[in-house]
Order: C-alpha cells, then sequence, then structure tokens
C-alpha cells in the first residue's frame, strides 16, 4: 500500500513532465516571437546570439551580482524594513555561507530561519535567489542543448534567463502556493503569534510569509526552508495533502528538464532512454529506503512499547513511509528539502540519500541535473568507442582528447571536494568537535555535510553544528566550485562540439538512442560512483549499522 | 589596440548594465508582486489558514491547530515528545541515531513518565520525538492508551473520556487505512467543553 502511493506520487509527476518538457523547449525558442518580454526587460542585448564563452561570462556575472545583492541585504537586515520581530544583524561567515548556499541552488541552511532572518531577508534575499538560481540552471541546460543539437551559437543568457524565471517558474509557484495556502500553509506579514496554552502557559508560534517561499523552494529544486526543519514544520507542510503537493513539487521540473534537452535537441528518443535510466534508479532507491525504514529502531529494542517502523524525526500526520520516499526524492534531485529528519534515519537508510548526493544525475538539479548527466554521456560514448576501436561520436559530432580532458575534470571535481572536505574535517577539531551522534554516525554527519555541499542540495544530518566559522567558510567554498565547475565546463564542451563539422552516420555509429546504450549509461554511472565512494560508505552508514545490530 | 580596449570596456558596462537590470525586475516581480498577490489571495479566500490556523478557546488565542503545545497535566493528553521543548519559534527535532544510546536513555525517561510496563506497553509514537518538536498529532492508539490517566485526573468515567477521542479522531489520507490520528490541542479542548 505504501509502495503504491509511492509510486503513484513519482507516476503523476513522470506524466506532467512531458508537457512541461515541451512547454519549457517552446518559450526558450529562440525561433518564436517570445523574445519581446525579455527584450522589453533588458534590452537590445538579449537579442545577441552568444557563443560558449560569452553565455558563461554573462552567466557568472549576473551570479556574481546576484551573490553580492544578497550578502547587502542580510548584513544589513536589521535596519531593513518588513522585520516585526525585530531580528539582528547576522555574523559574517554565516552571510557568505548562506550566499553561496542560495545562490548556487543549494540552500544548507546553517541557520534557523524563524529565528535568525527577517521577513525581507527571506523573500527579498532568498527566495528571490530561489527563482533566478533555478533559472540559472534551466537557461544553461537549454545552452547545452542548442549546442548539441547542432546550433553553432547557444543563445542568449540573459533572455534565458528571464524567460525560465518569468515564464517557467513564476507561473508554477503561484499555482503551489495557492494550493499550500489553501492546505494551512500561512502567508501573513504580522509576527509571531502569542498564545494563552490550555494550561496557561505563554506559548510564541513564529508565522510570516511561508506558502510563497515553500512554492519555489520544492519547484525550483532549491530545498530551503522559511523554518528551522524544513517541510516537517507543520507550517511548512501542515498535512499529508500538501506533502503529496511538495513531493511531487520536488521533482517535476528536473523531470520536465529532461524532454526539455529531447525537444531542444530534436532527440526525443534519446530523451525518453536517458529518462528510463533515471527512473530506474529512482525507484530502486525508493524501493530500498522504504524497506530500510520500515524496520524499527535498534535504540528502542526491548523497551515495553509497541514495536512498529522508525518514528524519531517524523511526523505522523504524512502517513507512513512518507519519510523515506521524500529522502529518496529529494536527493535524487539536488533538492534537499526534508519531512522527516535524516541523521534519525536507521543507519542502513542513510545511506540510499547519501548515494543519490554522489551520483547527482537522478534527475537531478533543475536543469543541472541533465548537465550532469551529459558528463556520464560523454564518458559512456568514449568507453563504447574504446572498446569497439573507433573515434566516439555523439550527435554526429566527434568526442576527442579536448572533451574528454574536459569530461573528466568535470567528473572528479565532485568526489574531490567530497572525500577531500571529510577527510579534513574527520580529522581535525573542525569536524570533530561539531558531531552530535558517537563513533561511525558522527562520521556521518560530516560526510553528509560535505556531500550535501558538492551536490548542491542543502540537506542535512542537523545534529552536526555546523554554524561555526570553518564550517560556514569550508562549505560555502564547495558550493560555489561544485556549481560553476560542472557547469561550466559541459559548456565547453557543447561549444566545442558545436564548432565541429558533423560526421556522416553510418551502420558502425555507435547509437545512443537505444536501450543498450542506457544500459552502458546506467553501468557507467553506478560502477563509477561505486569505485569513488564504496569506501566511505563503510566507514560510515555500513559500520554504525553494524555496531548497531552488535550491541 | 586602444579601439579593441574601448569596444571592451563598452562591451562590459552594457553586460552589467543588462545584468542589473534583469535582477532589478525579476526582484520586483518574483519578492514584489507574486508575494503581494499571494497575500492578498490568502486575506480574500483562506484568512484563517493565511494567518496560522489560530485557535480561540475562552476568548484567547490557545494555539494553532497545526502546531503542537505542551501538555503535562495528568488531566489533559500529552503530544508526542519534542527535542525542543515545543518551542514554536525556534522548531527542531532530536537529530539522534536511532540506534544511539542517547536515545535509548531519553526514551526511558519518556516511558516512566507514561508509566509504561512491559504488560502494558506504550504505542510507538508516544516515545519517538517528531522531526519539528510541533507534531500536532498522536495515533488514535496514543491517545487510548492516555485515557485512564484522563479519566482518574477528571474523575470521570474511562467511557466517556474514550467517547470523546473516537469523536476527534480522523483518518490522515485515503491511503490510511485503519489507522486513525487524533489533533491533541483539539481532543484537550473538546475535553475542557464536554466533562467540565
Amino acid at each position: 500500500m505504501e509502495l503504491l502511493s509511492g509510486l503513484l506520487l513519482l507516476a503523476v509527476p513522470a506524466l506532467l513532465s512531458w508537457p512541461l518538457g515541451k512547454y519549457m523547449a517552446f518559450v526558450l525558442d529562440t525561433g518564436n516571437g517570445q523574445g519581446n518580454i525579455s527584450g522589453i526587460i533588458v534590452g537590445e542585448i538579449t537579442r545577441k546570439p552568444q557563443d560558449w564563452k560569452e553565455y558563461a561570462w554573462s552567466m557568472l556575472i549576473v551570479n556574481i551580482l546576484m551573490f553580492a545583492t544578497v550578502t547587502i541585504i542580510l548584513a544589513f537586515q536589521q535596519v531593513l524594513p518588513l522585520n516585526p520581530d525585530g531580528k539582528t544583524a547576522l555574523e559574517a561567515s554565516l552571510i557568505f555561507n548562506t550566499a553561496s548556499s542560495f545562490v548556487t541552488n543549494t540552500n544548507l541552511q546553517h541557520y534557523s530561519g524563524e529565528v535568525f532572518m527577517s521577513y525581507f531577508s527571506q523573500l527579498f534575499g532568498l527566495m528571490w535567489l530561489q527563482f533566478v538560481s533555478a533559472a540559472t540552471g534551466i537557461a544553461c541546460l537549454a545552452a547545452l542543448s542548442r549546442g548539441l543539437g547542432g546550433k553553432a551559437m547557444l543563445g542568449n543568457f540573459y533572455r534565458d534567463f528571464s524567460t525560465s524565471t518569468l515564464l517557467i517558474l513564476l507561473p508554477l509557484a503561484l499555482i503551489l502556493s495557492l494550493l499550500l495556502i489553501a492546505g494551512g500553509v500561512p502567508m501573513t506579514f504580522e509576527g509571531a503569534a502569542v498564545a494563552k496554552t490550555l494550561e496557561g502557559a505563554t506559548q510564541t508560534i513564529a508565522r510570516g510569509p511561508v506558502a510563497a517561499m515553500i512554492a519555489i523552494k520544492q519547484l525550483g529544486t532549491n530545498g530551503g526552508g522559511y523554518f528551522g526543519p524544513n517541510s516537517t514544520h507543520p507550517f511548512e507542510n501542515p498535512s499529508a495533502f500538501t506533502n503529496s503537493a511538495e513531493c511531487m513539487a520536488i521533482i517535476i521540473i528536473p523531470m520536465a528538464s529532461v524532454w526539455m534537452f529531447g525537444f531542444i535537441t530534436g532527440r526525443k528518443k534519446d530523451a525518453a532512454i536517458i529518462f528510463t535510466v533515471m527512473m530506474a534508479l529512482l525507484i530502486i532507491k525508493v524501493f530500498i529506503a522504504m524497506n530500510l525504514e520500515n524496520a524499527p529502531s535498534a535504540a528502542f529494542s526491548g523497551l515495553p512499547a509497541a514495536a512498529g517502523p522508525n518514528l524519531e524525526g517524523k511526523e505522523l500526520r504524512f502517513g507512513p513511509g512518507t519519510g523515506a520516499l521524500w529522502a529518496s526524492v529529494t536527493t535524487a534531485t539536488s533538492n534537499g528539502s526534508v519531512n522527516c529528519m535524516h541523521d534519525s534515519l536507521n543507519p542502513l537508510t542513510g545511506l540510499v540519500p547519501l548515494a543519490g548526493m554522489w551520483l547527482n544525475v537522478i534527475f537531478g538539479g533543475a536543469g543541472v541535473g541533465f548537465i550532469n548527466m551529459f558528463i556520464f554521456i560523454i564518458v559512456g560514448v568514449f568507453i563504447c568507442g574504446m572498446m569497439v576501436g573507433r573515434t566516439p561520436e555523439y550527435f554526429a559530432k566527434k568526442v576527442e582528447t579536448h572533451e574528454m580532458k574536459l569530461a573528466l575534470l568535470a567528473l572528479l571535481v565532485h568526489p574531490l571536494l567530497i572525500l577531500g572536505g571529510t577527510a579534513l574535517f574527520a580529522a581535525t577539531p573542525w569536524g570533530a568537535s561539531t558531531v552530535l551522534n558517537t563513533g561511525a554516525h558522527g562520521f556521518t554527519e560530516i560526510l553528509y555535510e560535505f556531500t550535501s555541499a558538492a551536490a548542491n542540495n542543502g540537506s542535512g544530518f542537523e545534529g552536526l553544528g555546523d554554524n561555526t566559522v570553518p564550517w560556514n567558510i569550508a562549505t560555502g567554498i564547495v558550493m560555489l566550485v561544485g556549481r560553476y565547475v560542472p557547469i561550466i565546463l559541459p559548456l565547453a564542451i557543447a561549444g566545442s562540439l558545436a564548432a565541429k563539422k558533423a560526421v556522416p552516420e553510418t551502420s558502425g555509429t555507435l547509437r545512443t538512442d537505444t536501450l543498450l546504450f542506457g544500459t552502458i549509461i546506467l553501468g557507467s554511472v553506478v560502477f563509477i560512483g561505486a569505485l569513488l565512494f564504496l569506501p566511505v560508505a563503510v566507514l560510515g552508514p555500513v559500520a554504525d549499522h553494524l555496531a548497531s545490530i552488535m550491541r | 589596440m586602444n579601439e579593441i580596449s574601448t569596444s571592451r570596456k563598452t562591451a562590459i558596462i552594457e553586460h552589467l548594465a543588462a545584468s542589473l537590470r534583469i535582477l532589478a525586475v525579476t526582484m520586483i516581480i518574483c519578492s514584489g508582486a507574486y508575494t503581494l498577490m499571494l497575500y492578498l489571495a490568502g486575506r480574500m479566500f483562506f484568512p484563517a489558514e493565511a494567518s496560522g490556523s489560530l485557535v480561540t478557546a475562552n476568548g484567547t488565542i490557545a494555539g494553532s491547530r497545526l502546531v503542537a503545545q505542551k501538555f503535562s497535566q495528568p488531566g489533559y493528553f500529552w503530544p508526542r515528545p519534542s527535542a525542543v521543548d515545543y518551542n514554536a519559534a525556534a522548531a527542531g527535532g532530536s537529530n539522534l541515531s536511532p540506534a544511539s544510546a542517547a536515545l535509548r536513555k531519553r526514551a526511558m525517561e519518556t516511558l516512566s513518565t507514561f508509566g509504561a510496563t512491559s504488560n502494558k506497553p506504550v504505542p510507538a509514537d508516544l516515545i519517538a520525538a517528531s522531526g519539528s518538536g510541533l507534531d500536532p498529532h498522536i495515533t488514535l492508539e496514543a491517545a487510548r492508551f492516555q485515557a485512564p490517566r484522563v479519566a482518574r485526573a477528571r474523575n470521570l468515567p474511562v467511557e466517556k473520556i474514550k467517547a470523546v477521542i473516537e469523536a476527534q479522531s480522523s483518518p490522515n489520507t485515503i491511503f490510511s487505512g485503519s489507522s486513525r490520528l487524533v489533533n491533541v490541542l483539539g481532543l484537550n479542548i473538546a475535553l475542557d467543553q464536554s466533562c467540565r
């Protein structure tokens, strides 16, 4: 029953993603007259086609300005308007971390929203970035798709960026946030409510313009909640209904991004194969997580309590099994919002979200998930080419040394950030003195934090005391590198392929739109992921599990 | 040479101007217009939900239907444990590993306040802290478990208490099957009203 309802929550967005992907490709199409909107907003510059370098530069300029704007807003929130609860100034390293986190679409939060942030910071700083950081990802995928589809120019960043924000993300966010308000998510500018409880005590209930932020947090693969405990909080997620709506919203744009690639390149069958690979990996994740999380908490064995699934860190109103489902979905995409506390998942279940972020290609972030998958496609094409002894080709362009160097660099940045960071912090008091749980579980808290930062995910094993200067600076840097290197290098590859002459397809050409190629991609993803991350998986969650059953 | 550097300079200025314009427009629309529209829609169509689903009892705000509050008197039903002591201005979970000794210790303390024995085991939700620390619900079984204590404190027959519980319980989703939940604040208000 649980698995059935879980599969339903994946099937509905999967069906809706096709028309959405078609719509995204339509509004981003350079050929239709829609360019008027961005032309009016930004001016003539939006009509100028850009090559990959100009496109990447424009992306960087806009993103640097986004970073600067939000840094200023956060640094001066105590004097800015919309601050009914009198929130005070934030510490410098926390500002750096938070700005990096929201600019990179990560939304790792080393602060608790209702404690630290004014309504102005939430809406004009963080929520604004939730729109425009997701738009950056969608824009870059559109550019990549055009290059691979055979266009010499990749489009225009300013045009793609404003179109993605205003014609894709904004309407979807409007619909979802209205549903959420109807479901009980607050949308008010009044300060905290003060209640006199039935027992006569005083309870201060933080609230605010929550619904606006929750909608785009889910749709834009952001994940940064209004409140500290994210979508476990009853004001972010009041019922089983809102829980289902939010869970589907998490995955719909990443799914639609795959179809968008298919429509822009004109290779819908290729897109369908990649979609199938991603869906297979996701269903495997969900199945494993739901089964593992059905086991009772080891800590309660032998106590006078009814046996049942692990309920620590979970809310009853979402129904059983939804914690494991959400944990799988939010880490397959780079969303990172949570509806249960991942630190309190059963030790082996914790491996499922970690694996999702290690691979980071199971639909992934808005736009960028497919960009990550593109690297695995190039590697897959290369491996096949080597096996049959001919120069590998992708979409009728020869993949040569230059492209392979870039692809391998893009592939290796991710594990380097995770393993390097974890090693440094596990060996020093920077990390070792900040863990909540002891032993292997504490190690997993550190590992999870770096994994989440590098994957631009943003979920956490929140027992970790991560609002310290070393954590703020280290994860801030990891998020920035983990965001821009894996966007710029694939754009460079697309630019380089776009400049090459097309080679005619022959009977010896490797077809990339077959189930066989899908299997090769699946294998590449799983084997490369396992080779890179199995050792830390054993040191963390597996050791944790073994210790718990031997006690 | 000079010409190139001038044209590059104009190009950079052009890019910066475009970027600033685009950022200003997206901020005005996404943070300003979008938020304002939702705020007005909320006030017009869902005023109670939009301001936090507050409940009043005896003329004052008694809390939010969605947010757990602390109950420790024997005459009231108690919610699930909270790692933040039901602080609705700084919510959070325990983040303890479900295999940890620290969690076992906390569970044993909770069990003793509920007076659980191996003959009278508590339902599992009553010893596990929720993710937000503000879960407003307990399972129907957890409410029934507490009924004798409440009845004793209020000097009422258990059957009467149980009738209130049943009336307050509801299924959660179409997938819930036979499992039902009870909103603790709602139950306690109903109890105060019907069993004065």
